[in-house]
C-alpha cells in the first residue's frame, strides 16, 4: 500500500469531473448509450449538444435529455435513477420489455457503469458487496453488462484504503464475467484485453511503474 | 355491451383470493397504481406474494401493505429504494421472503408469462450467485441460463386513459412495466386518469388493447407529486 501511496505522490490524479469528460470524448456521434445510476450519469454533461448521441434509460426512454428547468417538469418522465428528465426531438417511450430487449438484443452500442472491482478477464462486481449482503439491489446491472455491446466501467482507481480495484480476480459478487471492454480511472485509461490490463493513458505525471504498484492486476502498455 | 368501467373500488377489488400473485405496475413512485393499491390493502386479501420492481418507499401503498403483514414474498429487482424502511425491517426479520431477479429478466419472465413463452433463454446473471440452481446451456459459443415465466393471478395496472372496452394509453415513462403486467394475470385491473368513450382512443395511439383488461376504474389524481 505505501509503495502505492508513494508513486502517486508525485502525480495528478484525474477528478471526476475529468474523468467524465475523459470518457465522453471517446462517444462518438450516433452511438446508443445507457449511462447507470451514479458516476456514470455525469458523462453525459460532457458530450457536447450537437453531437448526436443517443442516451437510453432502462426504464424505457430512448432519447433522454438533461434534467428540466424547475417550471418546465413533466412529473411523469423520470429515469433509472428517479430523477426528472427531458425527452430530446427524436426520442421515444417503450415499456419494459421491449427497453431491456434492445439491451439484451445488443442494440446498446455502449454502457457506462461504476464498479467495487473490475478483473484483468473482464469481470465487473459491481452490485453488492458481500455474499451475506442483507437485502441485495441488482437493479438492471446484470442485464446491462452482460447485453450492451461494450460495457465501459468509470470508478476510482483504489478504495479509500489504498486496496487496488483492478484486480486479478473479484472478491465480491459478479455482476457479469467477462463484460468489461475499458476502464476509466483517476489514474488511466485501460483497454481489457485477452491478454489483460492494457494502458492506454496516464494521469499527468504518474509513470508506468507508479501506475502498477497501484495496480493489483498486472498491466501492460496497450499497442497502439 | 362490452363494459370494463367498474364505478368503485370494492367492484374493482372484488373475487381477489388469499394467496394470490399480484403483478404491479411501476418503478419507483411513477406508473404505480396507487389507489388500487389502496383498495387492496382495504379488500383484505393476504398471504399475496408481490411482483414489483420496488419493494416500497416510505410507510403508504406498497410499504403499508408490507407493514400490515399481507406479503409473504417479494419478487423484484431492486428493493433499496429511496426509504425502504419497512421492507428493511420485515426482511432483517426473517418476516418476508424476497427474491431478487435482474429487472430485464424480470420484464421478459411477465412477458413471456403473457406470450404463452413458458420459459427462455438469457446471457444475464451468467456466472453470478442469480445463476444459482437455473439450468445453464451453451447456445452457438454462449453461455446461457434457463429463466421460467412468471405469470399473475392479479395485475395492477396505471393507466393514462382508458375506454370501455379497457384499451388503455400510457403517460411518458409511466408506461415502464404496466402494459407488460397487463398481459400476464388471470385478472388485470386498472386505475386510469382518464376515461373516454369508445372509439376516441387513436389505434396507432392504443399500447394495451383491450382484451388484456378485466376491469377499469376512473382515478383522476392529477400528477405524481414526487418521483
Amino acid at each position: 500500500m505505501n509503495a502505492a501511496m508513494n508513486a502517486l505522490e508525485s502525480c495528478k490524479p484525474l477528478t471526476r469531473n475529468e474523468m467524465a469528460a475523459q470518457l465522453a470524448r471517446d462517444i462518438p456521434e450516433g452511438w446508443c448509450v445507457n449511462l447507470g445510476i451514479g458516476a456514470p450519469l455525469k458523462v453525459a454533461d460532457y458530450v457536447p449538444e450537437e453531437r448526436e448521441v443517443i442516451f437510453h434509460s432502462e426504464n424505457g426512454i430512448l432519447g433522454m435529455g438533461p434534467a428540466p428547468a424547475p417550471d418546465k417538469i413533466n412529473r411523469w418522465l423520470i429515469n433509472a435513477g428517479k430523477q426528472y428528465v427531458t425527452m430530446r426531438p427524436g426520442g421515444s417511450y417503450s415499456h419494459h420489455a421491449d427497453s431491456f430487449g434492445l439491451i439484451r438484443g445488443g442494440h446498446l452500442d455502449l454502457c457506462v457503469l461504476g464498479a467495487f472491482q473490475v478483473a484483468e478477464n473482464g469481470d465487473i462486481a459491481n452490485w453488492s458487496i458481500s455474499d451475506n449482503d442483507s437485502a441485495p439491489a441488482v437493479g438492471g446491472a446484470m442485464d446491462l453488462a452482460a447485453g450492451a455491446r461494450r460495457l465501459w466501467v468509470i470508478m476510482e482507481h483504489t478504495t479509500k484504503s489504498g486496496d487496488s480495484r483492478l484486480v486479478r480476480r473479484c472478491s465480491y459478487p459478479l455482476t457479469a464475467i467477462g463484460a468489461v471492454k475499458r476502464v476509466y480511472t483517476n489514474l488511466a485509461v485501460l483497454d481489457v484485453t485477452g491478454d489483460g490490463f492494457a494502458v492506454r493513458d496516464m494521469a499527468p505525471g504518474l509513470t508506468f511503474e507508479g501506475l502498477q504498484q497501484a495496480t493489483d492486476a498486472p498491466l501492460r502498455m496497450a499497442t497502439q | 355491451m362490452i363494459n370494463k368501467l367498474v364505478q368503485n373500488m370494492a367492484e374493482a377489488m372484488a373475487g381477489i383470493a388469499d394467496g394470490s400473485v399480484v403483478l404491479l405496475g411501476g418503478f419507483g413512485n411513477i406508473g404505480q397504481p396507487h389507489a388500487l393499491l389502496d383498495a387492496l390493502i382495504e379488500q383484505g386479501a393476504k398471504d399475496l406474494t408481490v411482483v414489483s420492481n420496488n419493494a416500497g418507499v416510505g410507510r403508504t401503498g406498497l410499504a403499508r401493505l408490507l407493514d400490515l403483514g399481507r406479503v409473504r414474498k417479494i419478487v423484484c429487482s431492486y428493493p433499496r429504494t429511496a426509504d425502504p424502511v419497512v421492507f428493511e425491517e420485515l426482511y432483517r426479520a426473517g418476516r418476508i421472503e424476497l427474491e431478487i431477479v435482474p429487472q430485464g429478466t424480470m420484464a421478459e419472465r411477465i412477458r413471456a408469462a403473457g406470450a404463452g413463452i413458458p420459459a427462455f433463454f438469457t446471457a444475464t446473471a451468467v456466472g453470478t450467485k442469480l445463476a444459482a440452481g437455473k439450468e445453464e446451456r451453451d447456445i452457438r459459443g454462449r453461455k446461457y441460463l434457463l429463466e421460467e415465466a412468471l405469470p399473475g393471478d392479479v395485475a395492477l395496472v396505471e393507466a393514462w386513459e382508458a375506454d370501455r372496452w379497457g384499451n388503455l394509453t400510457y403517460r411518458s415513462s409511466a408506461r415502464n412495466f404496466n402494459p407488460i403486467m397487463a398481459t400476464a394475470a388471470q385478472l388485470t385491473i386498472v386505475q386510469s386518469q382518464h376515461i373516454v368513450e369508445l372509439g376516441a382512443l387513436d389505434p396507432e395511439k392504443i399500447m394495451t388493447p383491450g382484451v388484456y383488461v378485466n376491469r377499469v376504474v376512473h382515478v383522476p389524481y392529477g400528477e405524481p407529486m414526487v418521483p
